[in-house]
């Protein structure tokens, strides 16, 4: 299990790509709250899968003004069309060059698998991380942690 | 382990004595091919563990991927408002292959209910806020996808074969004595 990155430290920031010509740094979305969800793959064969259920859950997660980013190994072209698939309504990141590189910043990355963990954080506006989560591997994590995390932010 | 916060009331729909050493709650979507599949397996639950058991049904509509799976919670709904919502429920599950409003209609007056109450009541969205209560309780206890399970209110994380239901079940009732 690898050294998942915990509540008070620094979130670090990081730039990748979210369309096949557009990136996102993290630093960018300072001033409100972050949720970045970190995934093994694209295209689970389950209805529910965890990306797809966040997306029914998107409309808690704006309540508390809180924007949610997916982040996997896939690369962009895969996650545009897994995105279309499931009509996400939020964004993608492709942590796939050099593979998982953020994912090993956060301590949320499988070696031996080559894969993002199941692992959530909850960032605050100012960039501090207030929660973090590893979930087993084939257990989808819900949202229900994201969401205690969210209310106990400072208002 | 995720915990049911929303504990079984009054409001619920349920099958089985509510004194039941167990209790199952299922949060499913009519129009997922995997509660469809669990759908029988409950069946099996309910008929081998008897007045042991106490099943609830919770809707949990996945709206972005499956287009009829709010109007099928809301005409559920509809028919629980006549005392109906089990046979609705069953009717659903047992012609989900071909699941529109069209058919939900049909459902409607197969159980001798007014076809047109249930057009206005979908088109004015007269239930979609107790499928949303049913949702949130849904989100804020962990649901993870569809079926989600919660046996005397832990979620059940492994699969829902009939199996490995069947132990899981058996040990509450276990764990209950």
């Amino acid at each position: 299990m690898s050294n998942v990155l915990s509540a008070g430290t620094p979130a670090p920031d990081f730039t990748l790509h979210v369309t096949p010509d557009q990136v996102l740094s993290l630093k960018e979305l300072r001033g409100r709250p972050v949720i970045l969800a970190f995934y093994p793959a694209d295209w689970s064969p389950v209805c529910g899968d965890q990306m797809a259920l966040y997306n029914e859950i998107l409309p808690e997660f704006h309540r508390f003004n809180a924007e949610l980013m997916g982040i996997s190994v896939d690369g962009v072209w895969c996650h545009a069309a897994f995105s279309r698939d499931r009509k996400l309504h939020f964004p993608l990141l492709a942590d796939f060059e050099p593979k998982g590189a953020v994912s090993k910043f956060y301590g949320a990355f499988r070696d031996g698998d080559g894969v993002s963990e199941r692992a959530l954080f909850v960032i605050d506006k100012k960039g501090a991380i207030t929660w973090s989560y590893i979930s087993p591997i084939a257990v989808n994590p819900g949202a229900d942690g994201i969401l205690e995390a969210l209310e106990s932010l400072p208002k | 382990m995720a915990k049911l916060k929303v504990p079984v009331g009054p409001a619920d729909h349920s099958q089985g004595p509510a004194d039941a050493p167990v209790t199952l709650v299922e949060y499913g979507d009519y129009e997922c091919s995997h509660c469809g599949r669990a759908y029988p397996i409950v069946k099996a639950l309910q008929k081998k563990f008897g007045k042991q058991l106490r099943f609830v049904f919770r809707n949990f509509p996945l709206r972005e991927i499956h287009p009829h799976a709010e109007a099928a919670a809301e005409t559920a709904e509809f028919a629980a408002n006549h005392g109906k919502f089990w046979d609705m429920h069953d009717l659903i599950f047992e012609n989900q292959s071909s699941l529109s409003e069209q058919m939900l209609v049909e459902l409607a007056h197969r159980l001798t209910l007014d076809r047109q109450v249930l057009r206005d009541a979908l088109k004015s969205g007269t239930f979609a806020e107790r499928v949303q209560g049913d949702f949130a309780s849904g989100v804020r206890s962990g649901v993870n996808g569809t079926p989600t399970f919660f046996i005397n209110s832990e979620r059940h994380d492994g699969d829902f074969e009939l199996e490995t239901l069947l132990q899981a079940i058996q040990k509450g009732i276990h764990n209950d004595k």
